[in-house]
């Protein structure tokens, strides 16, 4: 054991960046109706409150809607740009790629802001398609990222034994490159789908009247009575991230593996 | 060769048309409109297609925007501070310490809870900090306290504490690569040279790490200052920040070429304030080259 108070630290660490993540099952499984010590009994009352509760039901629709679709298109998207970047070079190729990376860090708000101004100018009606469209922005840094991991990975002597044997451009694609990188693919779609499902501010500007799970969770805190619901959704929900992440880490290794090449470890 | 390269250029470009498209449409045209939208009047309910400064001068001479930002930057100033020192351990940890084959689980642990609902974390501290909440009704039935706590929620520390938590991962991935990258053989060649322990980390590893410190500075402090959910609900809306500023110039006031305005100098300051803090680790950054 190396490191010991340097571990000891980082475990301290790791216990406070989950502490609040924790206290959800706490809270989701007990029957006290406000969240606060002592604990009351175990119930799971308010697990069955949220499977009967049809505004709850609608917002899950639309967040299962839009998160399918933005991971879809952000994915095809970042195959695009992953190929582009990894495999060519092209005039502006830095100003392209910074603009296409740029959601990572430009702040939330201004993206859904300026986007609403847009749309509301354009007269598009707000709904479900315009969160996708914000939604499938913000994934595509994401999906380029991972992607182009995957694309990097590959040897390019398979592509050109691929063109000797005959193939086309396309075929080439299709035989040889896709069936490697479709690891990379797969961990792309499990991000963007689970950044959609939990994205809060592009929802609630472009979402019109519709609710997506997150801002039905938000138009609920204000009331005390729903807030056990709340914990248990927020329960389930972080329970489907992780079980997400772990798949889409899973297909990440899996594909580094595939190819060969060095695992330098996580997502970023 | 250079028929080669002209193709080359035409399939990059081929392929990146749809994802830059993308790109243009839906982020560099609207920023481009909010631009546009900064220098027009505001007539009611409409846009007044006007060249005008007026926007800006308003903005500039407000001294309500001038707290708003102040609060905004000091906050992220502070939530980048606090979550790159806290982080820093962990990523040296990470690096010299744990065993490769284990980094990248204890990578994946460190990022899972900042993929987990961001709303759900935010509200957690609302509900842990507030005032029936997990930490004052924990003391009261442990009976160190009477009272219930009140300085704990809706003021700066608690949204501190809240922004850092939520985007400690953030700081410690580009820490923990830029400490991958130290040839370790600096660092025996330093030990050998006779310095101590604690001499060779100040002289070669911490300088060596810089630019990895300073690219998780700017990756915490660009998003928090635009934070809109932990004013909202850990501020208890009585604190805004400059996100909840140009929210509500923009939606509930409706005036767009105010709110635009805003939004545009606010990036400004940011993107301004970004470029001095590489110009002054200018010196670190130019090491890996």
């Amino acid at each position: 054991m190396k490191g010991g108070g340097l571990r000891a630290y980082a475990i301290a660490y790791l216990l406070f960046l989950y502490a609040p993540i924790l206290l959800l099952p706490v809270f989701a499984f007990n029957s006290g109706t406000i969240i606060a010590f002592p604990l009351k009994e175990f119930t799971t009352q308010w697990f069955a409150q949220m499977a009967e509760n049809a505004s709850l039901r609608r917002a899950l629709l639309n967040s299962l809607t839009i998160a399918v679709c933005s991971s879809v298109f952000a994915t095809c998207l970042g195959i695009f740009a992953a190929r582009a970047s990894t495999r060519f070079a092209f005039p502006a190729k830095g100003p392209i790629m910074g603009l296409i990376m740029l959601p990572l860090v430009l702040p939330e708000i201004i993206v859904s802001i300026s986007l609403l101004v847009v749309l509301l100018s354009v007269g598009v009606k707000l709904s479900i398609l315009t969160v996708m469209l914000g939604h499938t922005l913000i994934c595509m840094p994401y999906a380029t990222v991972i992607l182009s991991t995957a694309f990097n990975s590959l040897d390019r002597s398979l592509e050109e034994a691929a063109y000797d044997l005959g193939e086309t451009r396309w075929s080439a694609f299709r035989l040889v490159i896709l069936p490697l990188v479709m690891p990379g693919i797969i961990s792309s779609l499990l991000m963007s789908f689970t950044i959609s499902l939990d994205e809060f501010i592009i929802a609630f500007f472009l979402a019109g009247n519709e609710p997506t799970l997150p801002t039905y969770i938000f138009s609920q805190l204000r009331f005390p009575k729903q807030i056990p619901m709340i914990m248990a959704l927020g329960t389930v929900l972080v329970v489907m991230s992780i079980l997400l992440l772990s798949v889409a880490e899973y297909f990440r290794r899996r594909g580094i593996a595939k190819t060969g090449a060095k695992d330098t470890g996580g997502f970023l | 060769m250079a028929s080669g390269n002209r193709s080359q250029a035409a399939q990059g470009l081929g392929l990146i048309a749809p994802p830059l498209g993308y790109a243009v449409l839906v982020l560099a045209a609207p920023l481009l409109t909010i631009l546009a939208y900064s220098f027009f009047k505001d007539g009611y309910l409409t846009v007044i297609r006007e060249f005008t400064l007026e926007n800006y001068r308003a903005v500039w001479s407000d001294p309500i925007f001038h707290k708003i930002m102040l609060r905004s930057l000091g906050v992220a100033a502070l939530v980048t501070l606090v979550t790159v020192v806290l982080a820093f351990p962990v990523a040296y940890f990470l690096s010299f310490a744990v065993d490769p084959r284990k980094k990248s689980m204890w990578l994946f642990l460190i990022t899972i809870p900042f993929w987990t609902s961001y709303l759900i974390r935010v509200f957690l501290w609302k509900v842990i900090l507030g005032y029936n909440g997990v930490i004052n009704s924990g003391l009261k039935s442990l009976g160190i306290i009477e009272q219930p706590l009140t300085f704990i929620l809706y003021n700066v520390n608690s949204m501190v504490l809240t922004l850092a938590h939520a985007y400690a991962p953030f700081a410690i991935l580009p820490i923990f690569i830029a400490l991958e990258k130290i040839d370790r053989s600096l660092l025996e060649a330093g030990r050998d040279l006779g310095e101590s322990r604690a001499m060779t980390f100040w002289r070669v590893t911490l300088p060596l790490a810089m630019p990895g410190v300073v690219a998780a500075a700017l990756i915490v402090f660009i998003p928090t200052i635009g934070d809109y959910v932990t004013p909202a609900l850990i501020g208890g809306g009585k604190i805004p920040m400059i996100a909840n500023m140009i929210q509500s110039q923009m939606l509930d006031q409706d005036n767009r070429p105010m709110g635009s305005a805003l939004a545009v100098t606010a990036m400004l300051i940011v993107a301004l304030l970004s470029l001095v803090f590489v110009a002054l680790n200018r010196r670190f950054l130019k090491v890996r080259q």
